[in-house]
């Protein structure tokens, strides 16, 4: 009888001495993981403390409600006035010509793929090129909006055009994450409403849509965000850099707050960056507002029932 | 034992106290070729339901060889047979529910009325208000318990004393004395049995003639089953129920009439519930239900 044996029999966790390498292992490999998700948290964080102390003072009632000036001076407070008022107006009514368009053909568009359109290679042509348009830069959207709205459709370097050219530029999006929506309603809840005796259109209006709502509407929101801080589609389609009235009608020209920002940053003056700070901050107001909405409407709908 | 076909003759030992008018005298020996006992619908029952050599296939597979059948008015029909024998199948067909699987392809008739439901004139919504149907889970929708049954009422335009038809649908599925003070609140927040009682209460609400249910206890517990099963033949007075069950005690219980299905989408023997459990034609029926296969 050896000691080897002696201890085997009365350890019952012998032969697990490999457990503290796998265990140092896993603390490298959790420390990695946490360094990259604090990539992201950090670089965020930096940014928008640069942009909040560049913009210090510089967000005032004023700069929400005035036209942009040429001179610095006017934007500081006890200036003439001076700020983003025709750009912030432009973009909210930019996104909401947006929305319109986009939730209209964008639910019609997943709505008809999902619940009528018969699954064939037609469809699946249709949906792979859905899927690939999700990727095309926004610049060529830009050049398509040119072409087909601007001059084609002679709208102009209008409101118009420029929703049009974001719906586009968004749609695909917005199709694929309604497409997962309605695909994520259970058939048991269509085939309840066809059991009493529902049509196609009672079934998706009464049971597929109610159910894909939040989704849609979280998709579509966060694609909208996305669009109101694109520039080059506007640049593209020709929306004025700097506007002194805000738009007048949908094919009245426009600024947008994006295009702003970027006119402020190229100013010669360096005073312009501070301005551009305070630009940047109302966008981000804008753009977290609307993805606080989303959240919202998901958390609302989720609960509900 | 199916070459004891004699038995037949004999009356069967009726399980159901009320009263059936069931005459299953005629010979046996003269029909038994394809399906076995086919002969013992009884002459004197309304048929609500036909099939005429009815096969169903999915794409090129043959899920349902022909099937014909005479399923007679306010009975309850239990099908059964093992997994995969074509018995949902046969059920889906009834209501065409199975129109909306794109590879399915119907042959031969069935007919609901003396009217077959795959004729160019039939509209399976029409067809749908007419035949009810409860499923394998309960679904019902996110929406209030009174909204739930209203639901079938209001897309088929009854909706006039809309409280009264709730409540007496309720009442028809044994619910009513458990929800009635809360017809407000979410059908989601309800027990497995209730839901699935909720789901038959939205069937009857607007009144069809036919009930189909597809295994409609597989999901509960013992309780809410028997709860079910009670109810199921309670409903047989109003409405021809037809129900697909795995579990054969059950179509024992409840059922006059049973349909078995066995491998290949066969439907191998229909008859007297009671003939079928205590003297059935074919001997792979008897294996089936003395549990020697399937």
């Amino acid at each position: 009888m050896s000691d080897a044996e002696v201890v085997s029999e009365s350890d019952p966790f012998a032969g697990t001495s490999d457990l503290d390498r796998k265990r140092t292992i896993g603390r490298i490999f959790v420390g990695l993981c946490a360094a990259s998700a604090l990539v992201g948290i950090v670089a965020l964080v930096v940014l928008i403390a640069d942009v909040l102390y560049q913009s210090w003072g510089w967000v005032t009632w004023e700069f929400l409600t005035y036209p942009p000036s040429q001179f610095a001076e006017s934007y500081l407070p006890g200036g003439r006035g001076a700020g983003i008022y025709p750009a912030l107006v432009g973009s909210i009514f930019l996104i909401a010509l947006t929305a319109l368009f986009t939730i209209v053909l964008g639910v019609g568009a997943a709505v008809y793929l999902e619940e009528y359109a018969s699954e064939g290679r037609l469809t699946a042509f249709i949906e792979a090129n859905i899927a690939n348009l999700a990727g095309v830069p926004s610049i060529v959207y830009g050049l398509l909006g040119l072409a087909i709205f601007v001059r084609a459709m002679q709208l102009g370097s209008s409101l118009l055009a420029g929703a049009l050219t974001l719906t586009l530029l968004i749609l695909p999006i917005v199709i694929v994450a309604s497409q997962e929506a309605i695909r994520a309603v259970p058939d048991s809840q269509r085939h309840a409403a066809y059991g009493v005796g529902a049509t196609d259109w009672e079934v998706i209006r009464d049971v597929v849509l109610p159910s894909a709502l939040p989704g849609i509407m979280t998709g579509t929101i966060l694609s909208l965000s996305r669009a109101i801080g694109e520039t080059a589609p506007l640049i593209m389609v020709g929306a004025a850099t700097s506007m002194f009235v805000p738009p007048d009608s949908p094919l009245g020209p426009f600024a947008a707050m994006p295009m702003q920002i970027f006119d402020w940053a190229t100013m010669p003056d360096a005073t312009f960056q501070h301005v551009a700070a305070a630009g940047i901050v109302v966008l981000l107001t804008v753009l977290l507002a609307m993805n606080a909405t989303a959240v919202y409407i998901r958390h609302r709908f989720e609960t509900e029932l | 034992m199916s070459d004891d076909t004699s038995m037949n003759e004999t009356p069967t030992i009726e399980t159901h106290t009320e009263a059936k008018s069931t005459d299953d005298r005629s010979p046996a020996s003269e029909a038994d070729a394809d399906v076995a006992g086919m002969d013992d619908q009884s002459i004197g029952e309304e048929t609500v339901i036909e099939a005429r050599d009815l096969s169903v296939f999915y794409g090129d597979e043959r899920a349902l060889q022909p099937v014909n059948v005479e399923i007679p008015d306010r009975q309850v029909t239990a099908i059964i047979g093992p997994s995969g024998c074509g018995k949902s199948t046969f059920l889906r067909s009834i209501n065409r529910m199975n129109d909306m699987i794109d590879v399915a392809r119907v042959d031969g008739e069935l007919l609901f009325r003396d009217t077959n439901v795959y004729g160019e004139a039939v509209d399976p919504v029409a067809l749908r208000r007419a035949i009810g149907m409860v499923f394998q889970k309960p679904n019902p929708f996110p929406k209030s318990i009174y909204d739930n049954v209203a639901y079938g009422l209001r897309i088929q335009g009854k909706d006039d004393d809309l409280d009264e038809q709730v409540e007496s649908a309720l009442r028809r599925a044994a619910l009513w004395d458990e929800v009635s003070d809360r017809l407000g609140e979410s059908a989601l927040d309800m027990s497995g049995g209730q839901q699935q009682r909720l789901c038959i209460a939205r069937a009857i609400a607007p009144d069809p003639e036919v009930i189909l249910m597809d295994e409609p206890a597989s999901a509960l517990d013992p309780v809410a089953t028997s709860q079910i099963e009670d109810l199921i033949e309670e409903l047989a007075r109003d409405y021809t129920v037809v129900i697909v069950t795995h579990n054969m005690q059950q179509a024992a219980r409840i059922s006059d009439k049973t349909m078995v299905f066995l491998t290949g989408g066969e439907l191998v023997e229909f008859g007297d519930t009671s003939r079928i459990f205590e003297n059935p034609d074919n001997q792979r029926v008897e294996d089936y239900i003395t549990g020697k296969f399937g």
